[in-house]
């Protein structure tokens, strides 16, 4: 290959030597830093401008504080999340819940026990089950969407099946079976959800990557000489992320209100674990004579999903401002 | 439909400068078909005849031109000499191997000899990884070097290609075209390959950017001793950076030379018509020259025609282009390294311009018409 002249039209395009001389040429610099900014950091940087999104953080994180001080709760008033109080302030005459006061701030329960103590207590199985379900949900999913999706061909079509099975069974008939059989504990509850819930993540991966592997820059992995495995967690996974980061925030509170639903049914936690759906469903026929029974377990479950709602939002828009409502319908 | 395809290995007659003879990549009768849609329950099955039958040699130290319009098969044929696909059928042999049906295991180490550079800076570069992550690539995958001495390298190279070293951490979005394709070639060159396939390596980029990395691919070829396959569907690039040239439509080499010799005795029509349609920087000469228009569009690769595949474009075409595929082989007094897939090969100073397709015509008068031209 001897010297090139200028080709086409343009004359003395190659009076420039781009091969000496570092970032020689005019192709311009368009970024100045050293440092490239990462997609992260980039749409942490736009989140961290959306006031909604990060207001519904703070909220998240003093929910996760009081998850984490909830003994501190119990120390303070003296109360511990189980203990039945009898007496006056404690229950009425009557044997009703008793009103919130300097006692008990946010009143009691049908048992004489303190509100305020186990909705801290409560929000522990909240955001574990929200976090690990929703981590598990995740792990699965991506896995067998990115499987499905890049190896395709018989994989494809077994792991595609598995999906419209699991996403055509009636969810909560299965979780009453299954509760039956094995009896309610923190553990099923999780695996149920998750179970239930990874299907639809490997859709949104698979989809994806569909299209990722098409890409050339898979192709230029694959002439290098790269495994399957290494392209599709090095090259395929990162460029999937960002999607899979908006569904989970936005899975997180849905989970939240599944295990509520859960165990309002009576087919989550047994008790007298403090969990917020417990709570409420124990509180149903008080509502007439005792509304803080009802009202400070639900406001802290609408709260809480609210939050995670609005950061899901916030982080939708962060990674992508252009296409709104794109993911998260569920 | 193995038509006179099957040259020897090794095929001598080349004749080139500074290029050397030994075949370091010798393609025989490849062929690719991809499946399109099934029309209708009982329909015959159809294919994109992509390559349809491409025999080619690739010698140690040359560039190859190979050059076509947009959908003629360069793209799939430079993915089959890469082993990216799988053949339909035929042979590749690299460096005295036959690579045709290696495992994906022992075809790691002609991976590292065989590189490609792709056509799209922007798709061929993942957005979410960091350059220098991305021209390590290839020193991580065939476990060489350890870290520290990974980013040494990396950053040597990315200075040889006249990248900035300090822009290690960036991402492809930082970047520039002409940049990108520079970390593309970086990539490609990391491993010190035998061979490079360049797909269009500059056709996404401007042509003042285009130029400077012609001569950064030229400045490398010298230094590590490269081969090159460079593909194009602009034959005036080709021609500056080719030692060889062969000319592609519809899956079929036309016609195969020494670049000197494909512009001085051009004996394919189709050929002569991509020639006339370039634009030449003297006006006298742009006048005088014959412009050879194309009737009629590519026909689609799936049903490619019969006999010659130029002949419903060709004003050449006889009767009996519609019915026999021309071989590709030495014609009237060629070097052996010339060879053209036509049975009616145009003759020095033959005007094209002037020729009408007869497809009706018998054979005999237009033998006579054309051997008394040229002995
Ligand atoms: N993966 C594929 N599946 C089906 N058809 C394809 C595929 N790749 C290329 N083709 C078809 O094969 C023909 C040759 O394409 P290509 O090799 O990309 O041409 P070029 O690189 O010369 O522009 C085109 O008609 C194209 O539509
Ligand atoms: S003259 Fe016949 S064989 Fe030659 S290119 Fe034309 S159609 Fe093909
Ligand atoms: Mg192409």
């Amino acid at each position: 290959m001897s010297d090139v002249p200028p080709v086409g039209v343009g004359a003395g395009v190659d009076s420039a030597t781009p091969s000496q001389g570092p970032a020689g040429g005019p192709g311009a610099e368009t970024s100045t830093g050293i440092e490239g900014r990462s997609p992260w950091v980039l749409a942490w940087q736009r989140l961290r401008h959306d006031r909604v999104a990060m207001i519904s953080l703070v909220v998240i994180c003093l929910i996760g504080l009081v998850a984490i001080i909830a003994p501190l709760f119990a120390s303070v008033t003296g109360h511990p999340p189980n203990q039945q109080y009898r007496g006056p302030g404690a229950l009425s005459p009557e044997g009703l819940p008793a009103h919130p006061s300097s006692a008990f701030w946010l009143g009691t329960d049908d048992l004489g026990r303190d509100i305020l103590v186990r909705i801290a207590y409560g929000s522990r199985i909240s955001l574990l089950v929200g976090v690990v379900a929703t981590g598990m949900t995740v792990a699965i999913g991506v896995v067998v969407g990115l499987a499905a999706g890049y190896l395709g061909g018989i994989v494809d079509t077994v792991l595609a099946r598995l999906v419209d099975v699991v996403l055509s069974v009636p969810f909560l008939l299965v979780a009453v079976a299954l509760v039956s059989i094995t009896g309610a504990s923190l553990t099923i509850t999780i695996l149920v959800i998750g179970f239930f819930s990874w299907a639809s993540v490997a859709r949104i991966v698979r989809g994806q990557v569909l299209s990722l592997r098409e890409r050339e820059f898979v192709e230029a992995a694959r002439s290098l000489g790269a495994s399957d495995r290494r392209i599709m967690f090095v090259d395929v996974l990162p460029n999937v992320l960002a999607p899979v980061i908006v569904y989970a925030t936005l899975l997180i509170p849905v989970v939240i209100v599944v295990q509520a639903t859960l165990s309002f049914l009576g087919l989550g936690l047994p008790p007298p674990t403090a969990d917020w759906g417990g709570m409420i469903s124990e509180s149903v026929q008080y509502y007439t004579v005792a509304w803080w029974f009802v009202f400070f377990p639900g406001a802290a479950l609408l709260i809480t999903t609210l939050a995670f709602n609005l950061f899901g939002d916030g982080v939708r828009d962060a990674f992508d401002p252009r296409t709104d409502r794109l993911i998260g319908q569920k | 439909m193995s038509e006179a395809m099957d040259l020897p290995l090794g095929d001598p007659g080349g004749e080139t400068t500074h290029a050397g003879t030994e075949v370091l990549m010798a393609a025989r009768d490849v062929r690719k078909l991809f499946p399109v849609a099934r029309e209708g329950l009982f329909g015959q099955r159809d294919y994109v005849h992509a390559v349809d039958g491409v025999s080619l040699d690739v010698r140690r130290g040359e560039t190859l031109g190979l050059v076509g319009e947009t959908g003629c098969g360069k793209s799939t044929l430079a993915r089959c000499l890469s082993r990216l696909y799988e053949l339909t059928e035929g042979t590749i042999e690299f460096d005295g191997q036959d690579i045709t049906n290696l495992s994906r295991r022992r075809l790691r180490p002609v991976r590292r000899e065989v590189q490609m550079i792709f056509q799209d800076p922007y798709g061929s570069l993942n957005p979410r990884r960091r350059v220098g992550s991305i021209i390590g690539d290839p020193f991580v995958i065939h476990g060489i070097d350890s870290r520290q001495d990974r980013k040494r390298q990396v950053q040597s190279l990315m200075e040889r290609v006249g990248l900035n070293p300090e822009h290690y951490n960036r991402f492809p979005a930082d970047f520039s075209g002409g940049q990108r394709q520079r970390i593309g070639v970086a990539r490609a060159l990391a491993l010190h390959p035998k061979l490079v396939i360049c797909d269009e390596p500059v056709s996404a980029l401007d042509v003042s950017i285009q130029a400077q990395i012609l001569n950064l691919l030229s400045d490398l070829q010298d230094d590590f001793g490269l081969t090159y396959v460079f593909i194009s569907h602009d034959l005036s690039v080709v021609r500056h950076v080719s030692d060889r040239v062969a000319v592609m439509y519809l899956g079929k080499i036309m016609e195969i030379s020494a670049s000197e010799d494909l512009f001085t005795t051009t004996r394919h029509p189709y050929t002569r018509a991509l020639l006339s349609a370039l634009p030449t920087p003297d006006p006298d000469e742009a006048d005088s020259r014959e412009r050879i228009v194309l009737v009629g569009d590519v026909p689609s690769p799936v049903h490619p025609p019969s006999g010659c595949r130029f002949h419903p474009r060709c004003p050449k075409a006889r009767s009996h282009c519609v019915e026999a595929v021309p071989p590709l082989e030495q014609v009237f007094d060629d070097l052996p390294s010339h060879r053209t897939a036509c049975f009616y090969p145009l003759a020095i100073g033959e005007d094209l311009s002037q020729s009408v397709p007869q497809l009706g015509a018998g054979e005999s008068e237009i033998v006579s018409s054309d051997g008394a031209e040229e002995s």
